[in-house]
């Protein structure tokens, strides 16, 4: 027989402020918007086609970035396909969004007050469905 | 006429985009049930981490700090033109638990997967979205295709309340992870539904 689920005890260690490890790039610092709060792991971007005249020439890393998000991409797939930590992607994204060379497209919002949007979850439904 | 003109190219017009979490303890098939749904392989992003702040017993088995990451693996089903729902394997040692409380962040919801031969493995993934009341199901990763114990027994050992769905599944089946999918948004469904009554 299975082992039995004991009642939840003290908080999941390492899970929460205290014991809180620290990611290297959180500490850049120093920049106000847009902030690394603009871009979620879904948050999709698109480079801005043409890019505007006032735009300086883009850095080669940012180039590169450029040239995977002419169509809309995920952060997280942005950061898989160039190799690169979620991290640093987001702090180059930041730069290229201010700068006028791409736009950010938030993920659909959650929000479970008063309740998730019946007709979003039905038509993940139906396209689950459709697999 | 209209968009005949090359040099006004019509801008791509960004999907809506959600997420939902596989997650569960060590090595219970998350990743592999990304890979058995997902239309990509399962892309993956190393995260670097420093272990600054964390209590001494939290580095045990941190050996080499400076070079410590977190993977983080997540594939793609495309609904429509318009919407994309993006499926996030949780890392599955504790001590990269933190990183949940970030991915959780605007989820539709969760599926706990878990190792039919070691279940107590995701007790404490059951406890996270319990008490942060995101909606979860439970998929019982039968290894080697094999469910000795029904649905209800594996509920009952869980402290599980009726409402959460049990379903037992094959991580390696695109079907079977499609069902615990689906069973998550049927959940969903059904709740947002009794609250706008
Ligand atoms: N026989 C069998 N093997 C499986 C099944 N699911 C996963 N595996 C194997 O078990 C191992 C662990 O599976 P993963 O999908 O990597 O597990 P995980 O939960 O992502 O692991 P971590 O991310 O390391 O916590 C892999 O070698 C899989 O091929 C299953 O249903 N049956
Ligand atoms: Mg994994």
């Amino acid at each position: 027989m299975w082992a039995h689920r004991p009642p939840p005890a003290s908080e999941v260690s390492g899970s929460d402020a205290a014991g809180r490890l620290v990611r290297p790039f959180a500490l850049t610092g120093g920049r106000t918007r847009p902030s690394r709060a603009d871009f979620t792991l879904i948050t999709t971007v698109t480079a801005v086609d043409p890019p505007p005249e006032r735009a300086s020439r883009p850095q080669p890393e940012q180039t590169r970035i450029l040239r995977r998000c002419r169509r809309p991409v995920a952060v997280a797939e942005l950061a898989a396909l160039l190799d690169l930590p979620v991290s640093v992607v987001v702090i180059m994204l930041c730069d290229l969004l201010e700068a006028g060379l791409i736009t950010a497209h938030p993920p659909h919002p959650v929000s479970r007050t008063p309740e998730l949007d019946l007709d979003l979850l039905q038509k993940v439904r139906d396209g689950l469905g459709r697999l | 006429m209209a968009g005949s003109d090359p040099a006004v190219r019509a801008a791509p017009v960004a999907p809506d985009t959600v997420k939902i979490l596989i997650a569960g303890g060590f090595g219970v098939g998350k990743t592999t049930m990304v890979g058995s749904v997902s239309e990509i392989v399962p892309l993956r992003t190393e995260e670097p981490l420093t272990a600054a702040g964390l209590d001494v017993d939290d580095l045990t088995g941190i050996e080499e700090k400076a070079a410590t990451t977190v993977a983080l693996d997540f594939g793609r089903i495309t609904i429509s033109e318009r919407l994309v729902l993006y499926l996030f394997g949780t890392p599955g040692q504790q001590r990269f638990w933190f990183m949940w409380n970030d991915l959780a962040v605007g989820a539709l919801g969760a599926v706990v997967l878990i190792d039919v031969r070691r279940p107590e493995a995701s007790f404490a993934a059951v406890d996270f979205f319990e008490r942060r009341d995101i909606p979860f199901v439970v998929g019982v990763n039968g290894f080697h295709g094999q469910h000795p114990y029904p649905p209800d027994e594996i509920r009952e050992s869980l402290a599980l309340p009726e409402h959460v769905p049990v379903l037992l599944c094959d991580a390696r089946e695109r079907e079977s992870s499609r069902d615990v999918l689906i069973a998550l948004l049927d959940r969903l469904i059904a709740e947002a539904g009794a609250a706008a009554r």
